[in-house]
């Protein structure tokens, strides 16, 4: 068969080559008699037009190596990458699990060289600041090995996505206004800036963490070769951090320890020692200004009532109604539980009552906030604070209403029904009951009914062993 | 002061932290409006004349402290220059810098400073600024201080990607004699918070600390063999799930304590502990092993404790490319993990000769007398009493 030539775009032109490549194969060209080359002008090629030639069904490992290769330097490339389709099309669909034989070697070097190259542009391009009214771009010049510059386009708009910027390479040029990328021509070193306002402060930053101690030239050179030195204005800074490391590291070592110019901070070191929270105000400050652990509220619902109370309650977490007044247990369960103290003889002013949870979990469905359950992770979050709150607190007995109180208090899921009773918390005596809410839920009246007696009775309980407790203390 | 002179300072206070990672956080791209994004494998942004990489803005919030460790140069008795920058410096420093792409991210850590609590919230405001107002999605590793209040812990886990809390000296007696204020049970119970709510979150699909915990060991300020050390990283890596153990040969600093060794420890010793955590973590390597082969527990300088195993071990060698199993590739001197993975890929199309096995990795001159491949059976090599002169790299001693 006669040689088939194919003239591709300069650079990496990927698109001309996987209709050339279909064209090839739909007819039967054998690697040995395809010419590659590239000109300026667009793709040319020999022969009927590949435009209709079917697509190549590739595996996608295969895909990918072309994909990173076609930006390689090496004039070779296309004619490699065809020998690869051709040989996995003629049945070696799994050449590239054999990484020892010698084309796929070579391709995989080149796709490596290729990685490499894309890593030290995303790691070395320096932007610098061109101040314009009121806005600012930033343009940085940058020589990479490789035709790597529309694959890098992707992580610069990424990662600058809300700034103006330009990135200007012999080989051409990106510009992003924030909206769109446009690929432009060639750019010169002379057409970036020449400074930048801030580079001063980088290299006393490059500077200072260097530490003499540890010179190790070979490898900061493997790591970051002296070809990309030129665009890196911190490297002016590397002989004279070299020159001064041994004399610096000398007078380190035969300067002998000094006593200390100041005397002793004691009583600072006293008062960090003694910084604890003592105060339920502290505490509350601390929780207030704190971001919720939940998606919802972002007000923190604080616990209400006196300290060294008989009984202290805690709930789940605060509602909708909770959130909006900022009290906890004045929605429709927390009236529930008013009513049911007075019947069981307790005065609500008289208790201490919190939540598991200080914020309001919820998801907006239109105009309703749906209350959201807290995950076992969310309530560990809080944990700390409901803990020092108690031990500030001081009740006599703790009543744990429902699930997610008793996961605060003890640290652990257990179900209400097998432990429904008095208890032993971390932070003292206890009584673990349902919450109030699970009343409300109750479809059925009768049981509704029970249950709601059932719940005035363990409050009752609750209260005797309060007293018990108290006395006991006493 | 003037900024870059609290930067000078600043940045030589916490250049003695070995970690910079800025890898491991879920892939991020900055959002409408916002700066910044994480590709999941780090970017090394420049390094220095130490062959260090510089990743993220290394820095102290303040080199002011009240604690005394001996081993630090910030400590309270230090004579050292002390500077404190604010809140907002910080966060324009690392927005400013990363605007210009001189940096992945911030790496912020902070001598204590009226009360752990104290410096704790301050260096999580940093973090809370730079994410709420500034939409930074750059990476964020905050040094966590064991001291503070638990929920303080919890909220700086909310905006950082990764938290570490530095034990610094493995043992109770060392951290008595040196790090007065620190204590080894407040440590461990902070790590094991962390690693609490990093699963948690982790199960829950939120958002806690994502790359999780490191902590950086100081090696040669006290008398903790390598093998203590090691036994200390494996507990860790295994107790709390550790993302990585620094290890970081003691410094000699200015203004230095008298309590301290008055050399430091060669760097090859720093390296080969750097190797011999690698063989724990990724090459099913025991410390009892690594221990064996050591010298009264102290890795062997000349060699890297991988040959030192296969040296030690020479009955198991030579393995078979084509037939050997996984594992015990894996202990040939010479072939890491991905070439391991390409000869088990390769080897089941092809029969492998030296030729093969010289393009599945970059050192088959190391590898060769441990490995039988279809046209070379190593002669009676393994028997050689210079075995260990042939095949020690020639530059294993030149590498720092």
């Amino acid at each position: 068969m006669a040689p088939r030539s194919v003239t591709l775009r300069e650079g990496a032109d990927l698109d001309g080559f996987r209709l050339a490549a279909r064209g090839l194969i739909a007819a039967g060209v054998a690697p040995c008699d395809a010419v590659w080359q590239t000109a300026a002008a667009p793709s040319l090629f020999d022969g009927p037009s590949p435009e209709n030639a079917a697509p190549i069904v590739l595996p996608r490992e295969v895909r990918d190596l072309i994909q990173s290769v076609v930006c390689h330097r090496d004039p070779e490339r296309y004619g490699l990458l065809y020998t690869l389709i051709w040989r996995v099309t003629q049945g070696e669909r799994s050449l590239l699990e054999i990484a020892s034989d010698p084309l796929v070697y070579r391709l995989m070097a080149m796709a490596k060289s290729v990685a490499r190259d894309l890593h030290k542009m995303h790691a070395f391009v320096r932007f610098r600041r061109v101040a314009a009214e009121g806005s600012e771009r930033f343009v940085a010049w940058f020589e990479p090995d490789h035709y790597i510059l529309e694959a890098t386009a992707g992580f610069f708009v990424d990662r600058f996505r809300a700034l103006d910027w330009s990135i200007l390479t012999p080989i051409g040029s990106l510009h992003w206004n924030r909206e769109a990328l446009t690929l432009g021509p060639p750019g010169e070193r002379s057409d970036a800036p020449e400074s930048d306002d801030l580079e001063a402060g980088w290299g006393v930053y490059y500077a200072s963490t260097f530490n003499p101690a540890r010179v190790n030239v070979a490898e900061m050179q493997k790591q970051m070769p002296k070809k990309y030195w030129r665009n890196m204005a911190e490297t002016k800074l590397i002989p004279d951090l070299l020159r001064s490391a041994g004399s610096r590291v000398e007078s380190v070592m035969t300067k002998a320890p000094a006593p200390p110019r100041k005397k002793d901070p004691a009583k600072a070191v006293a008062a960090m020692h003694d910084g604890d929270v003592r105060t339920l105000a502290d505490l509350n400050a601390i929780i207030s200004a704190a971001d919720p652990f939940v998606p919802g509220g972002k007000r923190a619902v604080l616990g209400e009532g006196p300290l060294s109370p008989s009984l202290a309650f805690v709930g789940e977490q605060p509602g909708d109604q909770e959130d909006l007044q900022g009290r906890p247990f004045v929605g429709p369960a927390g009236q529930l539980l008013t009513r049911a103290l007075a019947e069981a003889g307790i005065a609500r002013d008289a208790c201490y009552l919190t939540n598991a949870v200080k914020h309001f979990k919820y998801e907006q469905r239109g105009k309703r906030r749906l209350h959201q359950k807290p995950t076992a992770g969310e309530v560990r979050h809080y944990r700390w604070w409901l803990m020092k709150e108690l031990e500030i607190v001081r009740p006599s007995l703790i009543v744990a209403l429902g699930a997610t109180a008793v996961l605060a208090l003890t640290d652990k899921a257990l179900p209400i029904t097998k432990v429904r009773g008095p208890a032993m918390f971390d932070a003292g005596p206890g009584f673990i009951t349902v919450h109030p809410s699970y009343l409300l839920r109750l479809p059925d009246e009768s049981a509704k009914q029970d249950a709601y007696r059932a719940f005035v009775a363990d409050l009752a309980h609750a209260r005797s062993l309060a007293v018990q407790s108290r006395a006991g203390a006493a | 002061m003037e900024l870059f002179e609290k930067l000078a300072i600043l940045a030589a206070a916490a250049k003695y932290d070995a970690s910079c990672a800025s890898s491991g956080a879920p892939k991020r791209k900055a959002a409408e409006g916002g700066l910044g994004s994480t590709t999941g494998a780090g970017i090394c942004h420049a390094y220095t004349p130490d062959g260090r990489c510089v990743s993220l803005l290394k820095i102290l919030l303040t080199n002011y402290c009240l604690f005394d460790c001996a081993y630090c140069i910030n400590r309270r008795s230090s004579n050292v220059r002390r500077a404190r920058f604010s809140v907002d410096e910080v966060v324009r420093l690392t927005v400013e810098f990363y605007k210009r792409n001189y940096i992945e991210g911030l790496f912020l850590s902070s001598g204590i400073i009226r009360s752990a609590d104290y410096t704790m919230e301050q260096l999580m405001l940093v973090a809370r600024k730079l994410r709420r107002e500034h939409g930074f999605a750059g990476y964020i590793h905050l040094k966590t201080i064991p001291e503070a209040s638990p929920w303080l812990i919890e909220q700086a886990g909310l905006w950082a990607d990764r938290m570490s809390i530095n034990l610094e000296l493995p043992t109770a007696a060392s951290l008595a004699k040196l790090a007065p204020e620190k204590s080894g049970a407040t440590i461990e119970k902070a790590m094991d918070q962390m690693h609490a709510r990093i699963a948690e979150a982790r199960e829950e699909k939120r958002r806690f600390s994502p790359a999780g915990q490191s902590t950086q060991v100081i090696v040669g300020a006290d008398a903790t063999t390598d093998t203590e050390l090691l036994t200390a990283s494996a507990t860790l890596y295994q107790r709390f799930k550790l993302s990585r153990v620094y290890y970081s040969a003691f410094s000699p600093i200015d203004h230095a304590s008298s309590l301290l060794p008055p050399k430091a420890p060669p760097l090859v010793r720093e390296h080969r502990l750097y190797q011999a955590d690698w063989l724990l973590r990724n090459y099913a390597f025991s410390v009892s092993e690594i221990a064996a082969c050591s010298n009264d527990n102290m890795l062997d300088l000349e060699i890297d404790p991988k040959l030192a195993w296969a040296l030690k071990n020479r009955g198991s060698f030579p393995v078979d490319v084509n037939t050997g199993p996984r594992e015990m590739l894996l202990r040939v001197p010479g072939l890491g993990t991905r070439a391991v993975d390409r000869i088990l890929s390769a080897r089941r199309h092809r029969r492998l000769r030296s030729e093969d096995v010289r393009r599945l990795t970059s050192s088959f001159r190391r590898a060769a007398p441990f490995l039988i491949t279809a046209d070379h059976r190593p002669t009676r090599l393994t028997d050689r009493v210079d075995l260990r002169e042939r095949v020690a790299a020639p530059r294993q001693l030149s590498l720092l």
